[in-house]
């Protein structure tokens, strides 16, 4: 009886029921997939293949050229090393300023703490994009245009609240008694946060930076109004302004999107996973 | 992530004793430990209220402002009350791209919600090869740069030999060979869509799953021992168990989706015509674009109130629930 019915559930009563899901996750990995798949396919295509009538769908004469080409532009190094910059610094920034303060917020009760928790939420919601014009006037009456300086703070900020209210769920969802616990057996509290808590923290750590590092990597509208120079611009621009630099050359601008996707590509898929395993694990333990 | 995590925490109803719970903070160390919440805090709140807080003021400030090019090369400050906003709530093109921001933000998160939250169920129902299978593909799209993921898509709509125009032709919409998508306005919406809803529907999706994952199975046994069918089962166990995960992801993303610029702009800077301008990209060229720092400020301003219009009934709702909790 109660077999059958998770059976039901799971789908596996009828051939059709056993079939569609499959045929669907199959159909709907290429839909997912074949974007980026394109990305790289192009990149590494000869330029016959990639201006042809007939598409040709794998790259059969695979060609670095597009590559050099990309990473001969003009700055490109300068771009990397700003792009770089910038991430570190937010990303670094706001973990260490956020720890401190998620710690307070689920872990203590004082005064203030709700409506803290409320800011951070509307903080989290702020429009940005929106916001562009009175952050230009700012950096602009500070003249500290063409800086990375304002650039990496405002990033720091931009990714503070979501790291703050990311690790609040992390911390909260440490048992409470692992850290009594430690301080019954003599620990300072703040020695049972670095000894218990930290070392239960790394995967939401992990998961939180790696959202501020896309949220950073991948900013736009702030560096396209902030930092008119070439000299103190980060990738997002380089790989838009790319295509105008380089007229119809499809093949350059793939692979400069593929160098530009790669990191996080790479970093998403290694971490996600653990991310979500360390989140459900965290929960069921809780 | 953010939504999981809320999930996650609320779901467990973690017993909030507070520092009296704790036996070994007595006494003089109680006192002490007022002032730490505080400090722990402290530089949160000091860097929002700097860089957020501020810009926000200055923001509104400048919406009271005449700021064009003259008046910023010369750096002087003419006040002129509320002339931005009268001037810009006057405008039938302020409102014609305030609806237009609407309508693209409910047909975006309607996709994307009805998308993931049936591809999150799928992938709960799949075998585990299928399952990685799926996973992966959801990963990748949404790991994908937002600026790379929108060349790409400029890419796979290319009037000549974008593979979607091939596709079509193959198809038998031979009209649809050498079709310009970017010509007009609703076949550009229909690119900037597509994107949207590629990149957020793995957010959806892979939250949704890993939410079906925390649901208890006894509740399940419960059910079908109550004789509930899958379908009874759906709606008396699952849907109730995701609702407030469901909840706060169509709220992310109505912010996410309204608030979008970098794909909005980078497809078609808002052309043709300035005819797929949203209100943030309306607001940087009419501020940025026509120079007109002032204006864009007034409109900046606006969408903001329009956004918190839009999200106000979840954000009581998250006021309410913070409240509860405490």
């Amino acid at each position: 009886m109660r077999r059958s019915a998770l059976d039901r559930r799971t789908g596996s009563g009828s051939l059709l029921g056993r079939v569609w899901p499959g045929a669907t996750a199959v159909v709907l990995f290429i839909v997912f997939a074949f974007p980026v798949y394109w990305m790289f396919a192009t990149a590494f295509k000869a330029n016959r293949d990639i201006v042809s009538d007939t598409p040709v769908w794998f790259p059969t004469s695979p060609t670095l050229d597009h590559f050099t080409r990309a990473v001969e532009a003009d700055g490109f190094w300068t771009f990397v090393g700003n792009s770089l910059t910038v991430t570190v610094i937010a990303v670094g920034l706001s973990l260490v300023i956020a720890l401190l303060a998620s710690f307070a917020v689920a872990r203590m009760r004082f005064r203030g703490r709700k409506s803290f928790i409320l800011v951070m939420m509307m903080a989290q919601m702020a429009p940005w994009e929106v916001m562009v014009i009175a952050y230009y006037m700012i950096v602009r009456d500070a003249d500290m245009l063409n800086s990375l300086a304002p650039l990496a703070a405002i990033y720091t900020v931009m990714v503070l609240p979501f790291t703050v209210l990311t690790l609040r769920g992390y911390v909260a969802a440490v048992p409470k008694e692992l850290e009594e616990s430690a301080m019954v057996d003599g620990c300072t509290r703040f020695q049972a946060f670095v000894r218990v808590i930290f070392p239960l923290l790394a995967p939401g750590v992990m998961a939180t930076s790696l959202f501020g590092f896309i949220t950073v990597w991948n900013e736009f509208p702030m560096v396209l109004i902030l930092n008119k120079e070439t000299g103190a611009q980060t990738l997002p621009l380089w790989l838009t302004s790319f295509r105008t630099t380089f007229g119809d050359d499809w093949g350059a601008t793939m692979a400069a999107s593929s160098l530009f996707a790669v990191p996080i590509l790479i970093l998403f898929v290694i971490l996600q996973r653990k991310a979500v395993g360390g989140l459900t694990s965290g929960a069921v333990k809780g | 992530m953010s939504a999981q995590t809320e999930e996650v925490t609320a779901a467990v109803p973690a017993p909030r004793t507070g520092k009296g719970g704790a036996p070994p903070l007595a006494g003089g160390r109680r006192r002490a430990g007022t002032a730490v919440p505080y400090l722990l805090i402290l530089p949160t709140v000091a860097l929002t209220v700097l860089l957020l807080g501020w810009t926000m003021v200055k923001n509104g400030l400048l919406s009271f402002q005449e700021l064009n090019r003259r008046q910023l090369i010369r750096h002087v400050t003419e006040w002129i009350g509320f002339d931005n906003y009268s001037e810009v709530l006057g405008s039938s093109e302020f409102w014609s791209v305030t609806g237009r921001s609407v309508v693209f933000t409910a047909v975006n998160v309607v996709l994307i919600m009805t998308a993931g939250c049936l591809t999150g169920l799928l992938l709960a129902r799949l075998g585990t090869k299928l399952r990685l299978l799926l996973s992966l593909g959801l990963v990748l799209a949404w790991a994908m740069p937002v600026v790379a993921a929108t060349t790409v898509f400029q890419w796979l709509f290319d009037q000549r030999f974008g593979v979607v125009n091939y596709l079509l032709d193959a198809l038998g919409w031979h009209s649809m060979a050498g079709y310009s998508w970017t010509g007009d306005q609703l076949s550009t919406f229909f690119v900037i869509t597509v994107l949207i809803v590629w990149q957020s529907v793995p957010f959806v999706a892979i939250n949704l799953y890993a939410a079906t994952t925390t649901i208890p199975k006894e509740l399940y046994e419960a059910a079908a021992l109550d004789g509930a069918g899958s379908w009874k089962q759906f709606t008396s166990v699952t849907f109730p168990f995701l609702r407030p995960f469901f909840l706060a992801t169509a709220f992310l993303e109505v912010i996410w989706v309204f608030k979008s610029f970098t794909q909005v702009f980078a497809i078609n800077e808002g052309g043709p015509d300035r005819l797929t301008e949203t209100l943030p990209v309306y607001a940087f060229q009419e501020g940025m674009g026509s120079q007109h720092f002032g204006m864009g400020a007034a409109i900046s301003i606006l969408t903001i109130v329009i956004l918190l219009a839009l999200t106000a009934y979840y954000l009581r709702l998250v006021l309410k629930q913070e409240e509860d909790e405490l």
